[in-house]
């Protein structure tokens, strides 16, 4: 296998009376684009919050970047170098877009209370920097005339570039996007897949969850598949598509037609 | 020994009162997760009304018997209060079921200055006296004493607490109530009118406060536009305190932060060595509540409040 | 800086002049018609400071705290205690160690009072920080409470703060050789004298701090720092999940917040000469809520409005609600206390209802 940016193996968490994750391991190549997939409550937003810090895992091993990796304070995971997205679109709904992106750049940069209040040059520089490259980000995205407007006034697919851009505001190694097509039209789709495969091409690696089975077999190298809180399948998206305990999982016992759109 | 049990027993009386009006909010934050900031001025309006009543009566019905005095006035300060709190729902709440919760408690606590202030322009600012309408013969219990109407708050708090679980727990409507609580969404789509149970809600937890609040101006002697707030904020501790939204749980922690408070007030003296006197009673109730949102924020018996998604 | 000078510059900085006029005649004209208005001018100055210091925890960051009050307590009762014969009167041995006095002057005492108010902040603000809102509004209304319970009765077994009586006889500020405690006389009989009053000297000082304070706020509002208070505000996880340090942010306001109340009651302390516990009670913390919720959260521009209106209308309502209503109905129906509270509580009961965002909050730029 090629050098892993993201390695975990065997983690586990229970909620009371529900094991949510069993063991699970996942492997996302360096520079490579990984899906995640599987039925509803598979357990696959409950990885990423296990990854990012949210929930706490009762067992497992994460490497990052071949070091050990202790996801415990949220407010570390993006220093580390892994930025999310969230299912259901977490902005900061009154501020512009612009600024949203500019908070995106909390993580690398330094100024405090002092250099605010006194405007020493260092903190005038880093303010610019911050705008500028805010700014670029925003056009990379391709929402950059929305930059003044107010986040919550954006559309929807907008909103969903505007939460990426953000996260790639962190200068992350990993982007872990959360269902960023679900609610969109094929269109939307296409240029989400076309973003997607630009940030690729800037070095940035992302694992993904996503629904839309179409998507993820055209755009990821590879796939991980739970299913109840277990792995069921890993490897290419065009074998894993054809695993039968894969198919089983998401249609029933009938291994019969194509995954569903 | 003796001191320790008497104070004991003063908790509980103190404790009752505490309980009756944490039920008030325990209820009102498991159906919609708000703090009724309002609550402790509806204690304050029952106490005043039946205050008003009774001295009424006295002046102009010299023969009526205390006790019956007692249950006109607490029957004349439920209506008052039960009217209240719906308009305050009404008024206050209802229309900012879906803004931001920082809303609501804007306007609770307008509402309650506003109470307050109409409080103290219509019985004006001193103080009124509530006259002894029980003996005043102290009753002799395990050696200490209780006076008749301490033990009337204790019988009194019991019954009312006892008709609450009755109420929610064997009938529909208490029925009705629990499942808003759980889940409002799928409570409406079973039929049940959320509007309506949420009045009904508040019109209950105002009953009680009534009761508490006569029941305070009873143990006292004496009711003011301004003693609404500190048993309000104590109740609060209390509910919190047996964890926010358990109905169970807003009677243990009355009663519990009643002892506290009592026991604390008794030997604070001794505790700190002379430092700190009796007059910081008051602190206690902060210092719990601040204690159990640190350590043990979902209360003793654990928070009963819907999620929201 | 700009190169050139453009029209739009032209008229920024008349308006900026015109302003800077406004504000200092202003004292002089109010004073014609007595010393008692250009108080009014003082108290809602130190207002707009105080609403100022609580838009940073409640406006930027929103932290919805109750207990504000308490941290004007600390920097009053700090100058109090620096600048009056309290303590040597209560102990031998501070006696005997300050021969001349306690006088400790306000160059000392205004960035004493910052540092040991924003000290508090962060010890009343640090178990507050994984509390939900209304859970954190009760707490810190709780802290507020305690604060004052303690200065009523800290005065046993040894006296600090002298209970309920308060601490009198406190030195006005001396600023420059200048004592404000008392008016100055310029010019001559001959050449004709313009007085200065204690009072409109105090504006002038207290002015200047508004202004700092002012900078300060619009400063950090436009900084990572004041980035990173709204991104909790909207959404703490998603701050969380950008690698936010929550938990220190939220010190930082809460500390920033309570230096400004620290100053203004320092300040406070200096102008009235005298500090009971009387005057930071619940009800005073949510004014100063009601100012900046009123006003426009996190808009400076409308938390001044809020301060300025929910201050003068009241003071204004006291001098002139009793004549007004004598005249119309032959009596006073409502007394002017009362009055001004039922406007206070209506009003934050429909500006909810009517316009949450405040009589001015921020513009938001429409988009899509």
């Amino acid at each position: 296998m090629t050098d892993l940016l993201l390695d975990i193996r065997g983690v586990s968490k229970r909620f009371g009376g529900l094991q949510a994750l069993s063991d699970v391991t996942l492997a996302v190549p360096r520079g490579h684009i990984v899906g995640l997939i599987g039925p509803n409550g598979a357990g696959k937003t409950t990885l990423f919050n296990v990854i990012t810090g949210l929930y706490v895992p009762d067992d497992g091993q994460f490497l990052l970047d071949g070091k050990p990796y202790s996801p415990t304070a949220v407010h570390l995971v993006a220093a580390a170098g892994i930025a999310r997205t969230f299912q259901n679109i977490r902005l900061f709904g009154s501020m512009t877009a612009l600024e949203n992106v500019m908070v995106g750049r909390h993580v690398r940069t330094s100024a405090g209370i002092l250099g605010a209040v006194l405007r020493t040059p260092a903190q005038r520089t880093e303010e610019r920097a911050i705008r500028d490259q805010a700014l670029a980000i925003l056009e990379f995205v391709g929402i950059a005339g929305m930059a003044n407007h107010t986040a919550r006034t954006l559309s929807y697919g907008d909103q969903r570039r505007l939460e990426i851009a953000r996260a790639l505001a962190t200068e992350p190694r990993l982007l872990a996007l959360d269902e960023p097509a679900a609610g969109m039209n094929a269109t939307e789709k296409q240029s989400l897949r076309g973003l997607l495969e630009r940030i690729l091409q800037r070095g940035t690696t992302i694992l993904l969850i996503e629904h839309d089975v179409k998507l993820v077999m055209g755009l990821c190298d590879r796939v991980t598949v739970l299913d109840q809180g277990r792995c069921i399948a890993e490897g290419l998206p065009a074998d894993v598509r054809l695993d039968p305990a894969v198919i089983e999982a998401y249609l029933g016992t009938t291994p019969e037609g194509s995954a569903h759109a | 020994m003796d001191i320790f049990f008497q104070q004991v027993l003063n908790g509980l009386v103190l404790g009752s009162v505490y309980a009756l009006v944490a039920l008030g909010y325990t209820m009102v934050y498991g159906i919609l997760q708000l703090i009724n900031f309002a609550h402790g001025e509806v204690l304050m309006v029952g106490a005043m009304t039946a205050v008003t009543v009774v001295n009424l009566l006295q002046k102009s019905a010299p023969g009526i018997p205390g006790p019956i005095l007692l249950i006109i006035g607490i029957g004349c300060a439920i209506p008052v209060c039960i009217a209240l709190s719906l308009v305050i729902e009404r008024v206050a709440y209802r229309p900012l079921r879906n803004a931001p919760r920082l809303a609501p408690l804007i306007t609770a606590i307008g509402a309650s200055i506003v109470i307050q202030t109409l409080a103290m322009m219509i019985w004006k600012p001193n103080p009124i006296v509530f006259p002894d309408l029980l003996s005043t013969e102290p009753i002799e219990l395990g050696g200490a004493l209780l006076a008749p109407k301490q033990a009337l708050i204790l019988v009194v708090s019991a019954v009312m607490m006892g008709g609450l679980l009755l109420l929610v727990y064997r009938t529909r409507l208490g029925r009705a109530m629990r499942a808003t609580a759980e889940n409002p969404r799928i409570a409406a789509l079973m039929g049940v009118d959320a509007n309506r149970v949420i009045a009904l809600t508040f019109a209950i937890g105002a009953a009680l406060a009534a009761v508490a609040g006569v029941l305070v101006a009873m143990n006292y002697n004496i009711a003011q536009f301004a003693m609404g707030f500190m048993p309000g904020l104590k109740a609060f501790t209390a509910a919190v305190l047996g964890g926010i939204g358990n109905l169970a749980g807003a009677v243990v922690g009355g009663l519990l932060l009643g002892i506290i408070e009592s026991l604390g007030a008794g030997y604070i003296g001794d505790l700190t060595g002379g430092f700190l006197g009796s007059h910081y009673q008051d602190i206690f109730a902060f210092v719990v509540l601040i204690g159990v949102l640190l350590l043990r924020p979902s209360g003793l018996l654990g928070e009963r409040v819907a999620d929201r998604a | 800086m700009p190169e050139g000078a453009t029209p739009g510059h032209w008229r920024r900085a008349l308006g900026i002049g015109l302003i800077a006029i406004a504000l200092v005649a202003l004292p002089f004209v109010a004073g014609l018609a007595g010393n008692s208005w250009v108080r009014i001018l003082d108290f809602a100055l130190l207002y707009i400071m105080l609403a100022l210091g609580l838009n940073i925890v409640v406006g930027y960051a929103g932290l919805l705290d109750l207990g504000y009050i308490a941290f004007y307590a600390v920097g009053a009762y700090l100058y109090a205690l620096l600048s009056s014969p309290h303590l040597i009167e209560q102990f031998e041995w501070i006696a005997q160690a300050l021969p001349n006095g306690m006088h400790a002057g306000i160059w000392l005492i205004l960035p004493l009072g910052a540092g040991l108010a924003a000290a508090f902040g962060i010890l009343l603000g640090a178990p507050t920080l994984k509390l939900r809102g209304d859970y954190l509004a009760i707490v810190t209304l709780g802290f507020g409470e305690i604060i004052r319970i303690f200065l009523n009765n800290l005065n046993a077994p040894a006296n600090l703060t002298n209970g309920p009586q308060g601490i009198s006889n406190i030195d006005s500020v001396s600023l420059f050789g200048l004592n404000l405690g008392k008016k100055i006389v310029l010019g001559s009989p001959e050449t004709g004298s313009l007085e200065i009053s204690s009072v409109t000297m105090y504006y002038f000082l207290f002015l200047a701090l508004t202004l700092l304070l002012l900078v300060v706020s619009v400063r950090l509002q436009d900084s990572r720092i004041g980035r990173a208070w709204v991104a909790i505000r909207e959404d703490e996880i998603a701050a969380r999940a950008m690698g936010i340090n929550t938990r220190n942010v939220k010190l930082l306001a809460f500390a920033l917040g309570a230096s400004f109340g620290g100053i203004s009651g320092a300040l406070f302390a200096a102008f009235q000469g005298f500090v009971s516990p009387e005057s930071f009670t619940l009800n005073e913390s949510i004014v100063i809520v009601a100012m900046v919720v009123l006003g426009g959260m996190g808009h400076i521009p409308g938390v001044i409005l809020g301060a300025v209106l929910l201050y003068a209308i009241p003071e204004t309502l006291r001098h002139v609600a009793r004549p007004v209503q004598e005249s119309l109905f032959g009596a006073e129906l409502i007394p002017a206390e009362a009055l001004r509270m039922l406007l206070f509580g209506l009003s934050m009961m429909l500006i909810m209802l009517v316009r949450p965002a405040g009589l001015w909050p921020a513009a938001q730029r429409q988009g899509s």
